[in-house]
Formats: structure tokens, sequence, C-alpha cells
């Protein structure tokens, strides 16, 4: 990375408390432009509360962070921060496309009703227009025939490569996976992976939170361990993962691996 | 059929998915419910015996309510109660969408009103309410608008702009809000989270979510206790005799009853015309039921074809398409 390059995402010191629960305890982190990167820890850890930071559904107690060098959530007028209006958040999320571990998809609308939506309704897309690239995405993901179908009579990993497309219609400059294949069934968690892969090849920053050490093996581009609320390791993923430095990795490696 | 019998498979054979051998049916004899039958007879007999009681007594006088029941008034009657009950819900249900979304919001100010609101309405009965609308013209003699301690710039006497079917319609609309304030915030919170939180990170706004996302699924909860809701409004607007409005159903069969000194027959009139339009207003809450279990509810066929002519070949163009994914996809393992 050239110094003059604005990182996508940059954290510096970043603190969250829950009550008494410090959650995230100064967290510093560069994710370059077009870098996929898989955060790991046991639960509880909060990776899952930093993802969330990022795209200010949490907001941060302490440190600095921010997207595309604009900081998340505030303003900076001269040494003060203000609080952003929620229609100026909103703004900031509509960038930053969020997969969840339980898909989220609206129960109440059809694939392509769900992917149309936010097009729709916050970037003012056209229907036909946004129909037409919903059904575009559809097809990227491998769910071309599906359009019509209720979340309810796709299976998990249908329903996820939905949630998928439908953050990917937004035409985020970011994408964050909150353990997007958790909540899945075994055999269904390859189908999703191999869309983030390609996703992942198209060039996509990309910030990864889940426990399939293979999908970091095998497509991160870098690797952080938290435990604690803190950084414990980061690297190369493969190199991390075949040579852990710390304790704490080592433990945690050898249950999962 | 039957020489192959109990052994199921052998090493390597695979089972025929319809089962060439069909499995034994069962036929038991079913079993026996001697006393359930027993009770439904006994409630049978007198169900009959009372029918046949009530077909020939005379108190019912069922030939005033042969004359009655398709009287001109009585069905004039029955629509100003159907209006009364229509206007009133539908003011109160706006009402209470505003009062569950500000007792949920987390404006402390919005919160404290729509409780006080609550507090008053569901406090006190609905008659005494009614009662209150009523003298608001003795309580308050001109309306007018304006800003406090000031000439207002509009002033009307309440008396003749408000009338009594008005005025009834507000006291039971403000009463109702109240309690159907309570069934949409429960509505609200039956919505997973994850909805709301889901629409956030699309980028959509608070009152965007709330609209297209978390409303409408919460529809699926509030519907059934607003069915109900509106079946009790029907009958409790036989109250509006305290405001005084006097032209509703039960009003004026009982005006009728006066005159003919014969309050049975109409009493069964006023009742007959509650019951058809109760019946009548339970279809329409089946439909609205199943309208708004889309996607939730037992499965339904999709949209024909998604309503276009095209819709053919453009399928057929994305399963190529999806096809020659299929194959990429492969590649990769």
């Amino acid at each position: 990375m050239t110094d003059t390059e604005v990182p996508m995402v940059q954290a510096d010191q970043v603190s969250k408390s829950f009550g008494s629960n410090q959650v995230l305890k100064s967290i510093s982190l560069t994710v370059r432009r077009g870098e996929v990167m898989v955060l790991l820890g046991p639960s509880g850890s909060g990776k899952s509360t930093f993802l969330r930071c990022i795209n200010h559904l949490e907001s941060v107690d302490a440190g600095r962070l921010r997207v595309e060098g604009t900081l998340v959530g505030y303003k900076e007028k001269g040494d003060k921060l203000h609080e952003l209006h929620p229609k100026e958040a909103a703004a900031q999320r509509r960038e930053i496309g969020m997969v969840f571990q339980r898909f989220n998809l609206f129960p109440h609308m059809t694939a392509i009703e769900n992917i149309i939506e936010a097009p729709m309704r916050v970037n003012k897309v056209g229907k036909a227009t946004a129909i037409a690239r919903a059904k575009e995405l559809l097809t990227r993901v491998g769910l071309g025939d599906k359009g019509d179908a209720y979340p309810a009579h796709l299976s998990g990993g249908q329903q996820q490569r939905v949630a998928i497309a439908r953050a990917l219609a937004m035409d985020p400059k970011l994408m964050l996976f909150d353990e997007p294949t958790s909540a899945l069934d075994p055999e269904l968690v390859g189908e999703v992976l191999d869309v983030m892969k390609k996703l992942a090849e198209s060039g996509m920053t990309m910030i990864v939170v889940t426990h399939e050490i293979g999908f970091a093996r095998e497509v991160a581009d870098s690797l952080v361990f938290m435990d604690g609320g803190v950084v414990v390791e980061s690297g190369d993923p493969r190199e991390v993962l075949a040579n852990p430095q710390h304790e704490r990795t080592k433990a945690f490696l050898s249950k999962v691996l | 059929m039957t020489s192959s019998g109990p052994d199921r498979s052998a090493p390597g054979s695979t089972p025929s998915p319809h089962g060439a051998d069909a499995a034994p049916v069962v036929k038991a004899v079913r079993l026996r419910h001697p006393w359930r039958n027993l009770i439904a007879v006994i409630i049978l007999i007198i169900a009959v015996a009372f029918i046949w009681d009530a077909a020939g007594r005379t108190a019912y006088h069922w030939d005033i309510f042969g004359k009655y029941v398709f009287d001109k008034r009585i069905s004039e009657a029955a629509f100003n109660t159907l209006q009364l009950t229509v206007y009133s819900m539908v003011i109160a249900a706006i009402l209470a969408l505003v009062l569950a979304v500000m007792r949920l919001s987390s404006n402390p100010v919005f919160k404290s009103i729509s409780w006080f609101y609550l507090w008053i309405f569901r406090g006190t009965p609905v008659y005494v309410q009614l009662t209150f609308w009523g003298l608001l013209s003795v309580i308050y003699p001109t309306l007018s608008i304006g800003l406090p301690f000031m000439h207002p710039w509009l002033e009307f006497p309440t008396g003749s702009t408000l009338t009594f079917f008005e005025l009834a319609i507000i006291g039971l609309a403000l009463n109702e809000s109240a309690y159907l304030a309570e069934i949409v915030r429960a509505g609200i919170l039956s919505v997973d989270r994850g909805q709301e939180e889901a629409a956030t990170a699309l980028g959509m706004t608070w009152t965007q979510s709330m609209l297209r996302i978390v409303i409408p699924q919460s529809m699926r909860v509030i519907i059934p206790p607003t069915g109900n809701e509106v079946i009790s409004m029907l009958k409790t607007t036989s109250l509006v005799t305290a405001v005084p409005y006097s032209l509703d159903l039960f009003a004026r069969s009982r005006d009728i009853a006066t005159s003919l000194f014969a309050p049975v027959p109409l009493l069964l009139v006023a009742s007959a015309w509650y019951l058809a339009i109760t019946s009548v207003l339970m279809v329409g809450q089946y439909y609205l039921e199943k309208r708004f279990a889309r996607g939730i509810g037992a499965a339904r066929p999709t949209k024909g074809a998604g309503g276009t002519t095209a819709a053919p070949t453009t399928t057929a163009q994305f399963e190529v398409v999806s096809e020659a994914y299929n194959t990429d996809e492969k590649e990769h393992q």
C-alpha cells in the first residue's frame, strides 16, 4: 500500500462497551481497497461487534473508525465530533453491504422484491431497471430461476445467496459478512462460500467474520485473530494458520482445524 | 408380492421408490366413543326442543319480527351502525399506528404523550367518554383555531359544527385507538429485530423500514385481534345513545319497540342484524388474513409467470447462464 492511497477501512484504537462489558479494546487495523480480510476468533471476541461498528449499526465509544477516510457515524467540526443525522448515517450505509448470519431476508417479499426494495426506495432506481439488475444478480449467485420464490420456500443456502444479491444491488464499495455460513446445514455452506469467492475474485473489498478456515486460507488476503476484544494476531492467512505465533491463536486453531 | 416379504434390502440392491411390495394396509376397527355420541344426542334433543318451543311461543311475536326485520327504518339504522363502525375504526386505526410508533420511539416526549393518552382513554368507560363528547358544546361553546391568549383566526360554534353522529364517531374512535395502539405495538414488537437491522444496513431510513418492512410483517399479528375489535366496535355503537345519537340500529329498534309496546320481537330484529353484519365482517377478516400471510403461511402457488408475456424467454436465457455458472463452479472444486 502506498502512503497516498486512502484505505477502505481504517480503525484507530476503536473501543466499544455494552454497559460495563468492554467488547472492543482499542482495535487498530487497516483494510485496503480490494482486500479480503477474515476476522477469526472465539464467540464473544468482539468480531461481530466490530463489523457492526463499520456499518454504524453500533456506535463507537472511543477511537476513530473511517471508511474511505470518512468518519463513520460522526462529523468532525474543528476538534469536536457531531453525531450524524439519521438520514446522513443512512446515506453512509448505502455504500456498505452487509450479510447476516440469519439472512434477514424480508419474508413478505419474493426474492426479486427483496433485491429491488432498497435500490427503488433508497436510490430511486426505476422499477424496470431495478428488476433487470436483480435478475442479473440472481443469476450471478446461481439463482436465476428463483426470482418469484418467497424466502420460506428457499433453502438456507439459497436464502443467503439472495441476501448477498440484495446487498450487491446497492453497488456497495465494501461488503461485510457476519458469519454468513454459521446458520447453514453443512452441505449448503459450499454454495455460499463459492459465491463469496467469486465476489472476492471480482475485486470487492470484503470483511468476513467466519469460522471457515478453508475460506480464509484460500480466499483471504489477510487474517485477523481476535480474542477478548483485542487483535491478538494478524497477517497473511496462510502464514498465521500454518504458524501461529501467539498461544491463544494456537489454542483456538487447534480446536477448529 | 408375498414371497419377498420381510427381507428389506439385500446389500447392493436399491429398493424401488414406489415399493413394488406394498406394506399391508392398516384395517383396524375404529375406536368407539359412546359417551361422545350420547352427549351429542342429548344436546341435539335439547336444542330441537328449545327451537320448537321458541317457534310457538307468543312472547317472541314472530309475526312482528317478520314485519319489522326488513323495515326500511331498521335497514337504514343498520346502515348508520355500519357507518359508525367503519368510520370510527378507520380513524382509530390511523391514530393507533401513530400512538404505537410514538410509544416505541426513542423520543421521551412522544413516549410520554402516548402513554398518557392510553392511560386516559383505556382508564375510563366508553359510555362515560361518549357522554362527555355529547356535552362538548356545553363545555366548549366555540371551537377556535389560533394561538393561545390571542384573538383566534377562526371560530365556530361547537353545537352547529359537529353533529351528534360526528361526535359519536370521534368518541368511539378515540376510545378504540387506545386499544388498537396496544395491538399495533404488540404486532411491531413481534417482528424480528433482524428485519429492521437488514433494512437499516441497506440504507433505508427508519420511516422507510417501518412502512415497508416492519409494519407489513406485523399485520399478520395485528389483524386477528383487530378483527375482534371491529366486531366489538359494531356492538359498542349501541352505546352512542349516550351522546345522544338515536339513529343507530339498537336505538331505532328500541324506539319502534316502545311505540308498539313490543320489546322482545324488536330485540330479536336488532340481534339478527348485528349477527348478519358480524358474519360479513368475519368473511372479510378471513381474506385479509390470507393476504398478509404472504410468504409465511402454507405454501401458496407462486404468481402466474410474473405477469409478463416475455417471461418464458427470459427465464430460458437465465437457465443457460446459470448452467454456465454451475459448470464453472465445478471447476473450482
